[in-house]
C-alpha cells in the first residue's frame, strides 16, 4: 500500500525548560499509509505532531519530509475557527494563505465543505454550529490544500461517540479519495485500532514510539466490524502494550 | 409585573431623592447659592439651556476630537509595536508612565506647548493623552490575543506578517479594541473638562467654563445644571460606544 515515504524523525530529542526531555524518537510514515499514536498524557504526542508539520524543531536528530509546500493538514483538538468569519472563509484560508486568489480559493472550499457534508452550511458562522459540525469544517479546512499528510491531534475527544463514530467514516472516506498520510493522535485504544492501519503506542516516560501493532481489515471498515473477533484481539493487544508502555496493571 | 418593577425601580428611587431635597431646602430655608433645589436647578436647565447646549457640543466636540486622534494613535503605536517583542519593551513603560501621570499635572505644560491663544488645541491634546493608553492597551493586549493553534495554522501555511495582522490578529483584537475605546470615552469627556479648567481662557467656552463661570458667580443652580449636562454627556458617549460595540460583536457570538 505505502510506496515511499511522507514523512519520518529519526533520533530526534525535545527539550523542555521544564520538564525532562523526550526521546530520542524514531518514526517513520509511509506516504499513503493511516498511522494512530496511543500514549498517555503528556507522552509528547502533540509534539511528535508537531515535529512532523514541521512547527517545532528538535533539539536533536532529522527530521525528513517528503511533502510538497502547503501539503500539510493539521486538526487540532478543538476546531479552532474563527469566529469572525463564515464556514466557507474558514475552509478558504489555507487556500489563500498560500496565494489562490480569493474565487478559486471559495469555490474549493465549498468543494471541501460539501464532501464531509456541509454543503448547505457555507454561511453558517462557527457559534451557529454544533461540536460535530465545526469539527467537520475543521477537517475540511485540514483537506482543502489536497495535503499529502495529515495530522490530528486527538481531534474527537471532546465529542459524543455517534457523532465521533460519524467522523472516523467521513475521515476513511476522505482518505480513500486522495490516500494522503495520515498521524491521528488519540489515547482511545478502540478508535485507534478501529481508524489505523497501524497503530503505534509511546512510552509514557521518554515518549519514545515503543510497539508498532498492524490492524487487520479493509478500510474504509466493513459494517460491524467493531464486533469482529480480529478487530476486537488487536484492541486487546494494543491495550496491553499500552499498558505495559505507561507501567500499569491492565484495567479488567 | 416583576420586569415593570426592575424598570421603575431606578426612577422611583431618583424621584424619591430629588423630592427629599427640595423637601429638606424649602423646609431647612437652605440658602440658593449653597444648595438650591432641584426646581432652581430645572429652572436654571430650561432658562440657560441655548448657552449650556451650545458648550456641551464644545465639549462634545473636543471630547470626540480627542477620541479619534487617541483610536488613532494608539491603535496606530499598537499595531506597531506587536509587530516587534523589542518595540514593546521599549514602548510599554512609556505608555505606562503616560497613563499613571495625572492629566492635571501635564495641563500646564501643554497649555504652554499649544500656546495661550491656541486653547482648544490644548484641551483636545490633553483629553487624547487621557484615552489614549485604554486605546493602545486594548489593542495591544487583542492582537497579543489570538488562539495559539491558529497562530500554528498560519505558521503551517507559511503566512506572512500582513496576512497574521490582517487574518488574525486585527479581526482578534476588535472586542479589546472596542472595550478600550468605551474607557477612553469617558476619559476623553474627562480630559477635555479637566483641560479647560487648567486652561482657564474661557476661548474654548466648553461645559468646564460654564462650570468655573457659574462657581465663580455663586450662580449654584446654573452649576448643577451644567454638571447634569456634563453626566449626561458622558453617558451618551459611553452608551453609544457600548452599542456600537454590541452591534458588531453580535455577529461573532449571535447574541
Amino acid at each position: 500500500m505505502a510506496d515511499g515515504l511522507a514523512a519520518s524523525l529519526s533520533g530526534v530529542t525535545v527539550a523542555y525548560p521544564d520538564r525532562s526531555p523526550i526521546g530520542p524518537i524514531d518514526l517513520t510514515v509511509a506516504a499513503g499509509e493511516i498511522v494512530a499514536l496511543v500514549g498517555a498524557s503528556g507522552a509528547g504526542k502533540s509534539t511528535i505532531l508537531r515535529l512532523l508539520a514541521d512547527l517545532e524543531r528538535p533539539h536533536d536528530g532529522a527530521v525528513v519530509r517528503q511533502i510538497t509546500p502547503g501539503g500539510t493538514g493539521f486538526v487540532f483538538q478543538s476546531p479552532t475557527l474563527m469566529p469572525w468569519a463564515d464556514a466557507r472563509t474558514n475552509v478558504a484560508l489555507p487556500l489563500e494563505l498560500t496565494g489562490i486568489a480569493r474565487p478559486e480559493a471559495q469555490a474549493r472550499a465549498a468543494d471541501a465543505l460539501a464532501a464531509v457534508g456541509l454543503g448547505d452550511r457555507l454561511k453558517a458562522r462557527p457559534f451557529q454550529l454544533s461540536g460535530g459540525m465545526a469539527m467537520r469544517v475543521s477537517l475540511a479546512r485540514a483537506m482543502v490544500t489536497r495535503p499529502d499528510l495529515l495530522l490530528l491531534d486527538e481531534p474527537f475527544a471532546a465529542l459524543d461517540s455517534i457523532t465521533r463514530r460519524g467522523l472516523v467514516e467521513d475521515l476513511h472516506r476522505l482518505w480513500s479519495e486522495t490516500r494522503p498520510a495520515i498521524v491521528f493522535v488519540t489515547h482511545d485504544v478502540e478508535e485507534a485500532v478501529y481508524l489505523a492501519q497501524r497503530v503505534i503506542v509511546l512510552d509514557a516516560a521518554t515518549g519514545r514510539p515503543g510497539a508498532a501493532i498492524p490492524t487487520p481489515g479493509p478500510i474504509p471498515r466493513p459494517p460491524h466490524w467493531r464486533a469482529d473477533p480480529a478487530y476486537r484481539q488487536t484492541v486487546e493487544a494494543v491495550a496491553g502494550a499500552l499498558a505495559l508502555a505507561s507501567a500499569m496493571a491492565p484495567v479488567a | 409585573m416583576t420586569g415593570f418593577a426592575h424598570r421603575l425601580a431606578p426612577l422611583l428611587l431618583l424621584t424619591l431623592l430629588l423630592g427629599l431635597w427640595e423637601a429638606a431646602c424649602r423646609l431647612l430655608h437652605v440658602p440658593i447659592y449653597f444648595l438650591p433645589p432641584p426646581s432652581a436647578v430645572a429652572v436654571a436647565l430650561v432658562e440657560r439651556a441655548p448657552v449650556l447646549a451650545s458648550s456641551a457640543f464644545q465639549t462634545f466636540r473636543m471630547a470626540i476630537q480627542a477620541l479619534i486622534a487617541a483610536s488613532i494613535i494608539g491603535g496606530g503605536l499598537a499595531v506597531a509595536v506587536s509587530l516587534s517583542p523589542i518595540a514593546e519593551r521599549a514602548v510599554r513603560p512609556l505608555a505606562v508612565a503616560l497613563q499613571v501621570t495625572p492629566i492635571v499635572a501635564i495641563a500646564p505644560l501643554v497649555v504652554i506647548w499649544a500656546g495661550l491663544d491656541n486653547a482648544e488645541f490644548a484641551v483636545i491634546a490633553l483629553a487624547a493623552a487621557a484615552a489614549f493608553f485604554p486605546v493602545f492597551s486594548g489593542v495591544l493586549t487583542g492582537l497579543q490575543s489570538a488562539d495559539a493553534d491558529l497562530e500554528r495554522l498560519f505558521d503551517l501555511y507559511g503566512a506572512n506578517r500582513i496576512q497574521r495582522l490582517v487574518r488574525l490578529r486585527l479581526p482578534t483584537a476588535l472586542p479589546f479594541a472596542l472595550e478600550g475605546l468605551r474607557v477612553a470615552s469617558g476619559l476623553a469627556v474627562i480630559g477635555a473638562v479637566v483641560a479647560e479648567f487648567v486652561s482657564g481662557t474661557g476661548q474654548t467656552q466648553g461645559l468646564a467654563w460654564r462650570l468655573l463661570e457659574a462657581g465663580n458667580r455663586l450662580r449654584t443652580p446654573e452649576l448643577l445644571a451644567a454638571l447634569v449636562w456634563l453626566a449626561a454627556l458622558g453617558l451618551l458617549l459611553n452608551l453609544a460606544v457600548a452599542a456600537g460595540s454590541r452591534e458588531i460583536l453580535k455577529q461573532r457570538s449571535g447574541r
